[in-house]
């Protein structure tokens, strides 16, 4: 804390007198409590990474390379190859993205721009209620309603339009009961889809109004103005937004072990099961009672770390400097 | 002349189409939401009676409600929510005034981000290895522990992102006082941003309400009432896991109660959240 | 601020003061879970002993005992008998029940499609894909079989039916033995997997030309339509807790070491071919007074349990292997005194 020294000028002989504000002293206190409390956030994560380091160790040992190529998935033999859940996370992820990034971002275009002023707050309601479905629901929703409809209304049509022998059929095959890597995906693009929207919303809010309205001043239509004005002011940031939404649909469990179809094959057409880690994880770990399965199991835990990790770190690595501008 | 007519004419269509598709995607994401809540209320609301708050999880053909997961979801939720959000403020406010930009600041905010995205079922495998093997027994403790680790995370971030947006003029006037920081932060910066640090709360707890997995290995489940978080305690999510897909139809009748319950939950805490948010930000 | 500290330890008092109730908790098995929780809400309200079963897996079950998380555990697998002396652990039955291949064919209905166990397998091999198959067409004279491919469903997550199911084909099926085997987690050749056995029930009753497999309870609950089977004697069976009984009636339990007996392919006329009992798993030598609780819960199960398993689908055990199981519990002491 500062001195309060003696003002400029003053003789030398007048005695100086530190002060220091009453309860200074325990400012060190207060300072190593705020850091012992980052660091315990610090030190779990560093637990958690070594406990499934640890406990996945014997099946990388084990299986080597084979546990990212192989997809033959044997707990009766204890081989265990993880390509299957692997691929299966990447592709349902992916095509997750691909599916809610365009719905996303005209939401929150359309909730920037052309809402009605008197809808915009229970518009923004109900695509953040989206966020607060718990997963359960969407499982149970995705199984016992979306399924069926999405079997009648999509998948039959499809699978039966597709020309016999030709690349559609085998792109289209799959089981026609709802389950499959593009319902799961679906399931997923759902619930990915208002943090997307949410945070793509507040970042074009975050756009001055006079860049905006430079752009309609000079008689851009509101596409152009968000295609050429606002979207590149954001871009940046919006691109980490959705390195978060991508994120939250590599670890999703419940919604997908629902509709997947739980298969470690991996899929020959978008209605083909399939299987991720999050939800192999969940199917197989309370019954896993062999060493050589749990440390597979584990193992694979430790594989969507890393693929989360990375995807964050890319996320940072882009959002990291735009955040807090004006 | 016509030229220009003419691509006029393309911008507008093109305008047009686009005001169509930003329309029909809100159309969708409203209307998934509206098919998930009808679903809900169709299947939740005929089993939705006073013995639902009054009676525990019954056995298949028993008379019984969701008391003792009601509670025990509350209680779990709470003792979560108690440790996230001291863990939570003291590290946010850390990131925001101490550490700052240094290289261990953001090395805990990449770590916090990580944690933030970690798939929850992880997180309840590690809190049964360190926190229910060893002790040698399910616990209220356990699963509260990994919800905690859940929710943290949430509370450090909005922390952090809303004590950074206080004016700098707040902290100098502090200083300038004479105040030590320890109080500065607490009765000016904290007051200040107590809004935005609600609100991180709110979604923390918005957030764990409807967590399963992490449950499942930690606090178990109880199939009777019980206030003791030392033994296995109910909660919603995992009975809800348990009767959705169990061959009575009572019990699924009680499962589809239960999400009922907590989809209103969530839509209670996500209109407060927005309630106190209007309350401390300037209007725009 | 203050407030809220004092409501926080208050909370905190309350919750680690708890209910002094003598609670005991077991875990495991998926398929005995309702009836345990049955006959526990009843014990309960006689005895005000509060014992709380959750359904986590026959494997969890094992793997918890055996980290001592519990004090019982449940299992439809039986550990062998090597396994139980090097874990220490007792084994014994409770009930008996039988899992029921089903499918989901146009104007087909309950018990009118016949199979055999080798047949089964090999639709399940993915060997037979359509369902008018010669094979299957042989075992079926005159039912109008569609030209429908068959989707084979399994299960997704580890499971005493699996176990029951994947063994009963290993037995019928060299090929299956040799390719897949019988385990609660097995690498299944072909089909979808359904979580639990609800999620099997909805992805056959989704979709048309689908088999799978379920426990009896689930039948009669999501109307199914079960497959009748050709059992060891040559004889086409119903599956009914009639059929379950025989096959459970006519094995040799007095001389299985920790009971370890499935109930497999049984003898009888009317012996359904995928039966099995369900297991207690509890350690040989207690340390505290648990082991005497799990032990009067079961006599009492045993004793006036009976109705509550049939009510629910169950079969009780014969009368004679229940004292059997009884004199077995001998074995459980507390410092070196049997506990019951």
């Amino acid at each position: 804390m500062a001195d309060i020294a003696t003002p400029a000028g003053a003789p030398a002989s007048v005695p100086r007198k530190t002060v220091r504000p009453r309860g200074a002293a325990l400012d060190p206190i207060f300072g190593f409590i705020c850091g012992a409390a980052a660091t315990a956030l610090l030190s779990a994560l560093a637990l958690v990474l070594g406990s499934l380091l640890i406990g996945g160790m014997p099946a990388f040992q084990k299986a080597g390379l084979s546990f990212f190529t192989s997809t033959s998935w044997n707990p009766v033999t204890e081989v265990y190859g993880g390509a299957g859940p692997i691929i299966g996370t990447l592709i349902t992820s992916a095509l997750a993205l691909i599916l809610a990034l365009p719905v996303a971002f005209c939401v929150a275009v359309f909730l920037t721009e052309f809402c009605p002023r008197v809808l915009r707050r229970p518009v923004g309601i109900a695509v953040e209620l989206l966020a607060g479905v718990p997963s359960i629901v969407y499982g149970m929703w995705g199984l016992f309603v979306f399924a069926p409809a999405f079997a009648k209304w999509v998948e039959l049509p499809l699978m039966t339009a597709a020309p016999s022998g030709s690349i559609w059929e085998t792109i289209v095959s799959g089981v026609p009961n709802g389950s499959g890597i593009l319902a799961a995906s679906i399931i997923l693009a759902i619930m990915i889809l208002p943090y997307i929207a949410a945070t793509l919303r507040e970042l074009f809010l975050t756009v001055p109004p006079k860049v905006r309205e430079s752009a309609y001043g000079v008689g851009c239509t509101p596409l152009e103005v968000v295609w050429s004005v606002t979207l590149p002011y954001v871009s940046r940031s919006a691109v980490g937004a959705v390195m978060l939404g991508l994120g939250r649909a590599l670890g999703e469990t419940m919604a997908v072990t629902f509709v997947i179809g739980n298969s470690h094959r991996l899929p020959q057409g978008i209605f083909d099961s399939g299987s991720t880690i999050a939800s192999t994880i969940a199917n197989e770990f309370a019954e896993a009672t062999s060493p050589e399965h749990s440390a597979a199991l584990v193992a694979l835990g430790l594989v969507l770390f890393l693929i989360t990790f990375i995807v964050l770190a890319i996320a940072r690595a882009l959002l990291g400097t735009e955040r807090h501008k004006g | 002349m016509s030229g220009l007519l003419g691509r006029r004419a393309r911008r507008s269509a093109a305008n047009a189409a686009f005001i169509g598709a930003c329309t029909l995607a809100t159309i969708i994401a409203v209307g998934v939401l509206a098919a998930i809540l009808v679903s809900l209320l169709h299947e939740g609301l005929g089993g939705l009676n006073a013995a639902v708050f009054t009676k525990s999880t019954p056995a298949p053909g028993s008379d019984g409600g969701l008391a003792n997961a009601i509670v025990g979801s509350i209680m779990l939720c709470g003792v979560a929510m108690l440790i996230a959000v001291v863990v939570g403020i003291l590290a946010g406010t850390w990131l925001a005034e101490y550490g700052r930009e240094s290289a261990y600041a953001k090395l805990v905010r990449f770590v916090n981000d990580v944690l933030l995205s970690a798939p929850s079922i992880l997180i309840g495998l590690f809190v049964w290895e360190i926190a229910v093997k060893p002790v040698g027994g399910f616990s209220g403790f356990a699963g509260s522990l990994a919800l905690a680790l859940l929710a943290a995370p949430v509370v450090t971030r909005t922390t952090e992102d809303v004590l950074k947006l206080q004016a700098r003029q707040l902290r100098e006037s502090g200083i300038a006082l004479g105040t030590p920081m320890w109080i500065t932060i607490r009765q000016i910066l904290w007051k200040a941003a107590s809004g935005g640090i609600v609100t991180g709360a709110l979604l923390a707890f918005a957030r764990i309400s409807g967590e399963t997995a992490p449950l499942l290995f930690t606090s178990l489940n109880n199939q009777f009432f019980s206030w003791n978080l030392t033994k296995p305690m109910a909660s919603l999510p995992v009975v809800i896991f348990n009767y959705a897909l169990s061959a009575y139809d009572d019990w699924r009748r009680l499962a589809w109660v239960g999400a009922l319950l907590i989809a209103v939950a969530v839509l209670a805490i996500n209109i407060l959240v927005r309630a106190l948010a209007q309350e401390s930000r300037p209007s725009r | 601020m203050s407030k809220i500290v004092a409501t926080a330890l208050a909370l905190v008092v309350t919750a680690a003061a708890g209910v002094a109730l003598a609670d005991i908790s077991g875990a495991g098995a998926t398929f005995p879970a309702p009836l345990y929780q049955k006959w526990a809400e009843t014990y309960r309200a006689q005895t005000r002993v509060g014992l709380n079963y959750q359904a986590i897996g026959s494997g969890g079950g094992i793997k918890q005992i055996k980290a001592k998380t519990v004090d019982f555990g449940a299992s439809d697998k039986p550990l062998k008998p090597e396994e139980l002396k090097a874990s220490s652990l007792v084994q014994f039955p409770t009930v008996v029940g039988g899992v029921v291949p089903v499918t989901n064919l146009p104007n087909i209905t309950s018990d009118q499609l016949h199979l055999t166990g080798g047949v089964l397998a090999d639709i399940y091999l993915g060997k037979i894909k359509r369902w008018n198959d010669p094979a299957i067409a042989n075992l079926n004279k005159g039912l109008p079989l569609p030209g429908l491919p068959i989707t084979v469903v399994h299960r997704a997550d580890g499971s005493g039916t699996s176990f029951l199911f994947t063994t009963y084909l290993s037995m019928k099926n060299p090929q299956w033995a040799k390719q897949v085997g019988g385990s609660d987690a097995v690498e299944w050749p072909a089909g979808q997997g359904g979580k639990g056995n609800d999620g099997v029930a909805a992805l056959v009753r989704q979709t048309p030309g689908a088999i799978g497999y379920v426990e009896f309870s689930y039948i009669q609950n999501n109307k199914m339509d079960a497959i009748d089977l050709v059992n060891r004697d040559g004889v086409l069976v119903k599956p009914e807790e009639g059929a379950f009984a025989q096959a459970a009636a006519k094995a040799d339990w007095a001389h299985a070491p920790g009971y370890y007996i499935l109930l497999l392919d049984q003898p009888g006329k009317g012996a359904w071919p995928i039966t099995g009992a369900t297991f207690i798993l509890m350690y040989r030598q207690q340390t505290g007074p648990s082991g005497t609780e799990v032990l009067k819960f079961f006599d009492w199960a045993y004793k006036s349990g009976d109705q509550q398993a049939q009510a629910l689908s169950y079969v009780p055990l014969p009368l004679a292997v229940k004292n059997q199981v009884r004199g077995s519990w001998k074995q459980i002491t507390l410092n070196g005194k049997p506990v019951l």
